[in-house]
């Protein structure tokens, strides 16, 4: 077996077990963590199909950036994510079967028949002077030129989108507001209290009942 | 030798355990939004394969598309998911029934 | 000639539109001056016009007088078409109308309606004579509503009295039934003969019976065009000429003034079908199976309500009852092909029983509005001119030989003898029969009313006295023609060839040219009629009525209490009201009833409209159902679709 294939081998077998456990662990810090290794084997086998440039990109924008967020909004939203995985042993045989049912079409779609090496088979590998990132951007900035365009505004209203889901206005600013501040009656402000100017003290030795409020104003 | 068949069932396997990954994680929307970015991945994986297989660098274009689409849309979602908690003070999709007939 | 005719068919609606219109302000006197000045008018040239046709020959003319509407290749026109047959209808309108016009001075001389009823009867000329004049369908049929209109007014003329109203509405209900069938006849005479001119038409007749056209009414059922064209043409003569089923209107139609009785219920319009079907022989003639319908109808009208006259008690109800019979020989004669015979005896009876009405009025007035014939009796002495003129006017309906009434009915017979097509037994039974039940009702009425011992409350018989000269004089001017005018006119009209081309008969069918042959005079053919079964049937009638109500008046009641059975269907009319109300009236009322709570009330509201919206509700409340709003839920509806349209993809 060459080498290649054993590569792709382990690394398909780790990257399917890594995506097993994002689905199944407990915790949901350690699900994103395992989605970071799924990544990272499926980086590798894209570097095995000749994409270097998305393998690399893979690793560093997703990885980089996207799971970072992921990591990051899980870790700071306070979940009980034990509670979260209710009913978790009842919905697993029939996910199970589910995923086999899609999985049955798929193979019976993707067998050997129709994409075996006798009917693809796989080209020669591209010399060492092949640049995979100079082909890609060859084609991307001439024919995909607009899609390209519109992909950069996509992420331009995608940025504007969760700033303003998320932004709630400045939380502790000081200002002035005009018109609460017009709005202001009197007797919000200011308590008239009628009373005697001096109550006449008792021969009684115990202390008069009197509002604690009156005395205080 | 690595055949396309090879790439196509990885693939597929990657995509069916995402399926099972949504219907049992049903109230977690981290979750959901993780197998959603493995679906998207086993996709992206069946586009790089083709185009290695058929020559044809357009499947890269794709991927790359794809990849932007994602970002975009792990942002949003992760925003949504923030303004959620807010609201609501949990993530459990069991709560999400405004849209309830 | 233009002119004469327009004056003959407008001056009676100009009388009768200042008559109704201004009638209070002209006053009595005026109202029937001139309403009589204008129908007089409308005679003289009318007579004018007959004595040319008669004398000097004229070929029949048509006229356009105004074009009503043109749509698409069909063009409504107010045209006139005036030949011989047109030319006797005329007369005979014209002329009884004018001696109506008189007797009324007297009989309506205190009714707060006078000038009304004037101008209604001048309004009834003017139809009448619009429907005989009428060049095509669409006037016939205006005509045809329209005396049907004047009819309903002048049968319901007395509108306080509940029983005028409702014998007025069910006169116009009948006909309405009539009507339906001749419209669709019309439409029929449209759909084959793309016209509705009359000389277009009878033109096209030939041409169309040799194709032979049919009306396909299911696959393997189909009707031939000219025989679904006159059963529906004679369905609206049924209604008009109440024959059986649709007579019952006519005995209640005596509700109304006994003028109109004599003019609209006896001699001119309940003729218009007959008129109508001899102006239709060319039609007709082409349709063996609607001459047969016609000739039973005939036969069993004619002999039916004959024998109810028998037991009528009311004075104008037996002549009602005779005036069905009568049109039911002619209705007879039509079916036989004896066009002219039925035309004649139309002519002749429109004299007799204009007189025998107008007679039974003269009654009615010397008794005080008393029409019950069992408190009359004995009037001979008191009215001699009534009694006289009764006598030749019911002398004239049994077929008494010199008598107008017998050259045409015994013409009837004649050819009923010779005609051998299909039903010819039960058709001569039902006419000898009938002389036989003719002489018996008019006889009994006679010697009911004028003989015997008077049974006329004390009261009256003080007063009574014969009536006015306006009264007495019509009765006489009837009484003439009722008596002669056979003697002039059984020649050409009936062998001869005075109806020209107005009314065609097909050699086949020519009855009554066979007996053309054995024709020589007025005076041998009267006399050949004392030799005939038809006579001596006459005079048993005349015998039967003395012995029961001259000789032994006790003796009726006896048979009747023996015959008890037969004696009940007769009082009761065969049950025809009865039946009309039970199955037709509470039957259409039922359902109605049952088509508004199922059909309407369950189907269209229940299913249509509060199903719509219940079954709305019903299918937005399940799907409400299917929105949870839980969004694993709508994953889950998503893979799998998704797994479904992967799998039809791969088992396609």
């Amino acid at each position: 077996m060459p080498v290649e294939k054993l590569i792709f081998y382990a690394f398909a077998a780790l990257m399917l077990f890594a995506a097993v456990r994002v689905i199944s662990v407990r915790n949901s810090v350690q699900a994103v963590l395992f989605l970071v290794l799924t990544f990272f084997c499926a980086a590798v086998l894209w570097m095995l199909a000749e994409a270097e440039f998305l393998a690399i990109t893979l690793v560093l924008v997703y990885v980089g950036a996207v799971m970072v967020l992921f990591l990051f909004v899980v870790m700071m939203l306070d979940v009980d994510y034990a509670a979260m995985r209710e009913g978790f042993a009842r919905l697993l045989p029939f996910g199970i079967i589910v995923s086999l049912m899609f999985f049955g079409v798929l193979f019976y779609i993707l067998r050997d028949r129709f994409f075996g090496p006798e009917n693809l088979p796989p080209p020669p590998p591209h010399g060492a002077d092949y640049s995979n990132v100079e082909a890609l951007g060859e084609v991307l900035y001439t024919e995909y030129f607009y899609p390209f365009e519109i992909a950069a505004v996509l992420l331009l209203v995608a940025m504007v989108a969760a700033i303003s889901l998320t932004f709630r206005g400045r939380q502790q600013r000081k200002g002035q507001q005009v018109s609460r501040q017009l709005q202001a009656q009197k007797s919000d402000r200011l308590k008239i209290v009628t009373m005697a100017s001096e109550s006449p003290r008792k021969a009684t030795p115990e202390p008069a009942p009197t509002d604690p409020e009156e005395g205080q104003s | 030798m690595i055949t396309l068949t090879d790439y196509l069932i990885v693939g597929a396997l990657l995509f069916s355990i995402s399926v099972a990954g949504i219907i049992i994680n049903r109230k977690n929307v981290i979750t959901l939004l993780m197998c959603i970015e493995l679906m998207l991945l086993a996709v992206n994986t069946n586009f790089i394969a083709f185009s290695r297989y058929l020559d044809d660098s357009a499947g890269q274009i794709f991927v790359f598309f794809i990849l932007t689409v994602a970002a975009a849309e792990a942002a949003i979602g992760l925003a949504i998911l923030v303004v959620m908690f807010r609201s609501l003070g949990s993530i459990d999709v069991a709560e999400l029934d405004e849209l309830r007939g | 000639m233009l002119n004469a005719y327009l004056a003959i068919a407008f001056t009676p609606l100009l009388g009768a539109l200042i008559t109704g219109l201004g009638g209070h302000r002209l006053g009595k006197r005026w109202s029937h001056r001139l309403c009589i000045g204008a129908v007089a008018i409308s005679f003289l040239v009318s007579a004018w016009v007959f004595v040319r046709f008669y004398f000097q020959g004229y070929e029949a003319e048509q006229f356009t007088v105004y074009t009503w509407g043109t749509v698409g290749n069909l063009t409504l026109q107010v045209g006139f078409l005036v030949d011989e047959l047109t030319s006797l209808m005329m007369m005979v309108v014209t002329f009884v109308s004018l001696m109506v016009h008189i007797y009324t001075i007297g009989y309506m001389r205190e009714d707060p309606g006078y000038s009304r009823f004037f101008a209604y009867i001048a309004l009834f000329t003017f139809a009448m004579l619009m429907l005989v004049m009428a060049n095509n369908f669409l006037q016939l049929f205006f005509g045809w509503e329209a005396v049907g209109l004047v009819s309903y007014l002048l049968i319901g003329f007395w509108y306080k009295r509940e029983t005028a109203i409702r014998a007025n509405l069910k006169a116009f209900l009948v006909n309405r039934v009539g009507d339906f069938g001749f419209l669709l006849g019309i439409a029929g005479v449209f759909y084959w003969f793309g016209s509705l001119d009359y000389l277009d038409v009878f033109g096209a007749v030939p041409e169309l019976a040799a194709t032979a056209p049919a009306l396909q009414v299911t696959d393997n059922w189909q009707w031939p065009a000219l025989t679904f064209i006159c059963i529906c043409l004679f369905i609206g003569a049924m209604g008009k000429s109440a024959q059986v089923p649709l007579h019952v209107w006519l005995p209640d139609s005596m509700e109304g003034p006994t003028p109109i009785s004599a003019l609209i219920h006896a001699a001119t319009m309940v003729t218009a079908g007959v008129f109508m079907v001899a102006r239709m022989s060319p039609i007709f003639e082409y349709s063996e199976t609607a001459l047969a319908f016609v000739l039973v109808i005939g036969s069993i009208t004619a002999l039916s309500m004959g024998l109810v006259g028998i037991v009528q008690q009311d004075i104008k109800r037996v002549v009602a009852y005779s005036t069905l019979s009568q049109l039911g020989y002619m209705v007879v004669a039509l079916g036989v092909s004896a066009y002219s015979a039925a035309i004649f005896h139309l002519f002749t009876h429109a004299f007799f029983k204009a007189l025998l009405f107008l007679g039974a009025g003269a009654v009615i007035i010397a008794l005080h509005h008393e029409q019950d014939i069992r408190k009359m009796g004995g009037l001979r002495k008191a009215l001699p001119i009534t009694y006289f003129t009764f006598l030749i006017g019911t002398l004239a309906l049994v077929g008494t030989p010199l008598f107008a009434g017998f050259y045409s009915k015994d013409a009837i017979i004649a050819a009923v003898g010779t005609y051998d097509g299909p039903a010819a037994a039960l058709a001569e039974f039902c006419v000898l029969a009938g002389v036989f039940v003719t002489a018996l009702y008019s006889f009994r009425l006679l010697f009911v009313v004028f003989h015997g011992k008077s049974r006329v409350e004390e009261e009256t018989r003080a007063h009574l006295r014969e009536p006015a000269s306006v009264v007495w004089m019509p009765l006489v001017l009837l009484a003439i023609p009722s008596l002669m005018i056979g003697w002039w006119l059984t020649g050409p009209l009936l062998f001869g060839e005075f109806f020209g081309n107005a009314i065609k008969v097909l050699p086949a069918h020519d009855n009554l040219r066979e007996l053309a042959g054995e024709y020589h005079g007025a005076m041998s053919f009267a006399l050949h009629g004392l030799l005939t079964p038809v006579f001596w049937l006459m005079v048993a009638g005349l015998v039967v009525a003395w012995i029961f109500y001259s000789w032994r008046p006790a003796w009726p009641a006896r048979v009747a209490a023996m015959l008890a059975w037969p004696h009940r269907l007769l009082i009761n009319k065969y049950y025809a009201d009865q039946f009309n109300q039970k199955v037709m009236a509470d039957g259409s009322v039922g359902l109605g009833r049952r088509l508004w709570q199922f059909g309407d009330g369950k189907l269209i509201d229940g299913m249509v409209v509060h199903g719509l919206a219940g079954g709305v509700a019903w299918l937005a409340g399940t799907m409400r159902r299917l929105q949870t709003g839980y969004l694993y839920h709508y994953a889950f509806v998503m893979m799998g679709g998704l797994l479904l349209l992967l799998g039809w993809l791969l088992l396609r």
